[in-house]
């Protein structure tokens, strides 16, 4: 076992631990910051897939927009001083039931399935190549991305402005 | 030894953990992280067939539109959560019932 495989482990028991953290545990600030280091580990995860574009995106969209999103809604919602508050659960037993059905379905189908890999082949991608793509034969999802975005800001906008002066 | 079904396992249990989340805490930025586990794990699918099978980059195309459409959810989930917290300062979401009858 080289150091690449090595590495490779140990990055996803970074990444499963801290989503297991990120379920398990009962202050939401510590669900917070657990899910930095899942979010983290896909992005090494995707530079080990020789994604790196889809890396950086991660790091970029998810790291610092949609973490930094819930550390303000963590901080503007709950008394995070208060040590004693916990945050309340429903019973676990539904939930329990559910991850453990799920689990089962999605065992059966990733190791009954043929999956026709390819193991041993040097796969390298550029951005450039997904720029040209983007551009040349996604472009109607590109666009509908971008009108879909345009309405998501004015929609959180009007949503989250503040009404006192009416 | 690192193959395909290694990246399926690893999605797969986050995917559970995701959805062990989402029906567990009441908290509704608790949900919101369950949604975005669930997404990322999705998103680890994609690359990794792409990778591994279709050998294309249409994975990673699909993977970043679903990081965009990940942050608009975010975005607009937070500001309605927001809203009902600045209106009744909960934000437990077995209790928030005004449309019930």
């Amino acid at each position: 076992m080289d150091a690449y495989t090595i590495v490779f482990y140990v990055l996803a028991a970074m990444t499963v631990i801290s989503a297991a953290i990120v379920a398990f545990t009962n202050k939401i600030i510590y669900a917070a910051f657990a899910l930095l280091f899942t979010l983290f580990g896909f992005a090494t995860l995707y530079i080990y897939l020789s994604a790196d574009f889809i890396a950086v995106s991660q790091v970029l969209i998810y790291v610092g927009g949609i973490l930094i999103l819930i550390l303000f809604g963590v901080m503007l919602t709950t008394k995070i001083y208060d040590v004693s508050v916990k945050s309340e659960r429903n019973p676990i037993l539904p939930a329990l039931i559910a991850g453990i059905g799920t689990s089962i379905v999605i065992g059966f189908v990733i190791f009954r399935t043929p999956w026709n890999a390819v193991v041993d082949k040097e796969f390298t991608t550029i951005a450039p190549d997904i720029g040209n793509a983007i551009m040349g034969k996604f472009l109607l999802p590109f666009e509908v991305a971008s009108i879909l975005l345009l309405a998501a800001l004015i929609g959180s906008v009007l949503l989250a402005r503040s009404e006192e002066n009416e | 030894m690192i193959t395909l079904n290694t990246y399926l396992v690893i999605s797969g249990i986050v995917f559970v953990l995701g959805l062990v989340t989402i029906i567990n805490k009441k908290n509704a930025i608790g949900i919101l992280m369950g949604v975005e586990l669930i997404l990322n794990s999705v998103n680890l699918n994609f690359v990794a067939f792409g990778r591994y099978v279709d050998f294309d980059i249409k994975g990673q195309i699909i993977a970043i539109f679903v990081i965009i459409l990940a942050a608009a959810e975010a975005a607009v989930a937070l500001a309605i959560v927001l809203n009902i917290y600045r209106n009744k300062q909960l934000i437990d979401v077995t209790k928030i019932d005004a449309m019930k009858n």
